[in-house]
């Protein structure tokens, strides 16, 4: 064994170690290392207390705005299709923000079983098309944007061979 | 350096050397460079002037989806850049390959500016659109740590007295990082995380329309070649930064040698840098056969 061949095979030992150690503190902290929890998780374990981050999409329906100008109110629930949690925000919402929309929301679950948030962040799909693209699809009836994620992008997407709608 | 173990190289070890004679690189790059530097600036300009200014806004973005043309490409190439940097460590821990050392320490600075900008760009965008500057998600923070990873190559190549000392230590801390590689395209897979899932895969249909897609594509190969560039530049200067330190030392020491002197005067600097030049242009020899 050349010393080149010798050094090659001590490098892959040590990745392969390096690697798996890795692998395995990683699937080990992989609960801590979600950046917010979703509402069946909150109906499995309550956090007692405890700031959380809960994530999830904004019910349909449910968006209740209140407060005078200056000090904005708004109440609504987050789903994850199988729990939801009613969420209280006093504060300025994220453009973003809507219903049917990805949030995450910094808080704590009170008593009653509504979560007090201090911070909501709008989260977005990786989802990107023109505005005549999305008109076109709801004008379509392919896609209604307040009832979920768009359509399979192979629907519209032309490089997939579909016909782009509308076009 | 050790010529036995580059005596006797089997036949693959050969043609990788084939590139590793800083003359032959010199030339080959100097070829090369123009064009390089024409392609990069040609596609990045069009990439980003079509994305800025000329691609459709998102519906539900609006116009603050044009950061991505900027933001995107800087990710990929910070990840790539990596890559090649892992690739050059490998090529120096393993067959000491002479260029490869160089090409390592010439690559750190760069791929840790991409980062930056990426790490800039996404801080830019997240906050009119996600409603924070910052969050520690798992996307994020792996970058965050990509960055750390480039500033510490960049600083402990050079920390050293020996040149060759630096360039191991910094082929294993680089090669310690790649694990990094995977969990930064991972992230957004494995964990619950802010930063949205990757709108191009290998397997489906990119979710991003192709009146968007098309000026991305040609930004980051624009960023692909202008990584290249400013790389080959760099190291096309480090070797013959080396070559004319040589060159200073070797005459210093003939005069050295005439003139007791002047020799006395300086210390032992002149009489290493020769023995390095000399195991340098043994190495480069060995390995153009």
């Amino acid at each position: 064994m050349t010393r080149k061949r010798r050094r090659l095979w001590i490098l892959v030992a040590c990745g392969l170690g390096l690697g798996s150690a890795t692998a395995l503190t990683l699937s080990a902290f992989s609960d801590s290392l979600v950046f917010f929890v979703s509402p069946s998780d909150l109906a499995k374990d309550a956090p007692n207390g405890r700031t959380v981050r809960l994530g999830g999409l904004v019910e349909q329906g449910t968006v209740v705005r209140s407060g005078g100008p200056g000090k904005p109110v708004a109440t609504f629930r987050v789903t994850d299709g199988a729990n939801s949690v009613k969420v209280t925000y006093a504060g300025i919402l994220p453009d973003l923000f809507r219903e049917g929309q990805g949030v995450v929301t910094l808080g704590t679950l009170q008593s009653d079983g509504t979560f007090r948030a201090s911070e909501v962040l709008a989260k977005h799909d990786e989802t990107y098309m023109p505005k005549e693209v999305a008109e076109a699809l709801k004008k379509s009836g392919h896609w209604n944007p307040d009832a979920g994620p768009p359509p399979p992008a192979s629907t519209w997407n032309t490089l997939a061979g579909a016909k782009q709608p509308g076009s | 350096m050790n010529a036995r173990s580059v005596v006797g190289t089997p036949q693959a070890g050969r043609s990788l050397h084939r590139f590793a004679n800083p003359g032959q690189f010199l030339r080959l790059s100097g070829a090369v460079l123009p064009w390089l530097t024409a392609g990069a600036v040609a596609l990045t300009t069009l990439g980003l002037v079509w994305g800025l200014f000329f691609a459709p806004a998102d519906w539900q973005q609006g116009d603050a989806v044009r950061i991505m043309y900027v933001h995107v490409p800087a990710a990929w190439l910070a990840s790539a850049g990596y890559m090649a940097l892992a690739i050059c460590s490998v090529l120096s821990l393993v067959w000491r390959h002479p260029l490869a050392d160089l090409a390592a320490v010439e690559i750190g600075p760069v791929g840790a500016g991409f980062t930056a900008l990426c790490l800039a760009t996404g801080s830019l965008w997240g906050k009119p659109m996600w409603g924070a500057w910052w969050v520690w998600d798992a996307r994020l923070t792996s970058v965050l740590v990509l960055f750390f990873l480039y500033l510490g190559h960049v600083a402990l190549v050079r920390a050293f007295d020996d040149p060759t000392r630096g360039y191991r230590a910094g082929a294993i801390l680089a090669l310690v990082g790649v694990v990094n590689l995977p969990i930064i395209k991972f992230s957004v897979d494995w964990w619950n995380t802010l930063h949205q899932p990757a709108s191009i895969t290998l397997t489906g249909a990119p979710t991003m329309a192709l009146s968007m897609l098309w000026p991305l594509l040609i930004a980051a190969v624009g960023y692909m070649l202008t990584f290249a560039a400013i790389v080959v530049a760099r190291t096309r200067a480090a070797v013959m930064e080396r070559r004319v330190r040589g060159l200073l030392m070797a005459r210093a020491a003939s005069d050295g040698a005439e003139a007791p002197v002047v020799a006395s005067s300086g210390e032992a600097a002149p009489e290493r840098a020769a023995a390095e030049r000399a195991a340098f242009q043994a190495a480069a020899q060995e390995s153009a056969r």
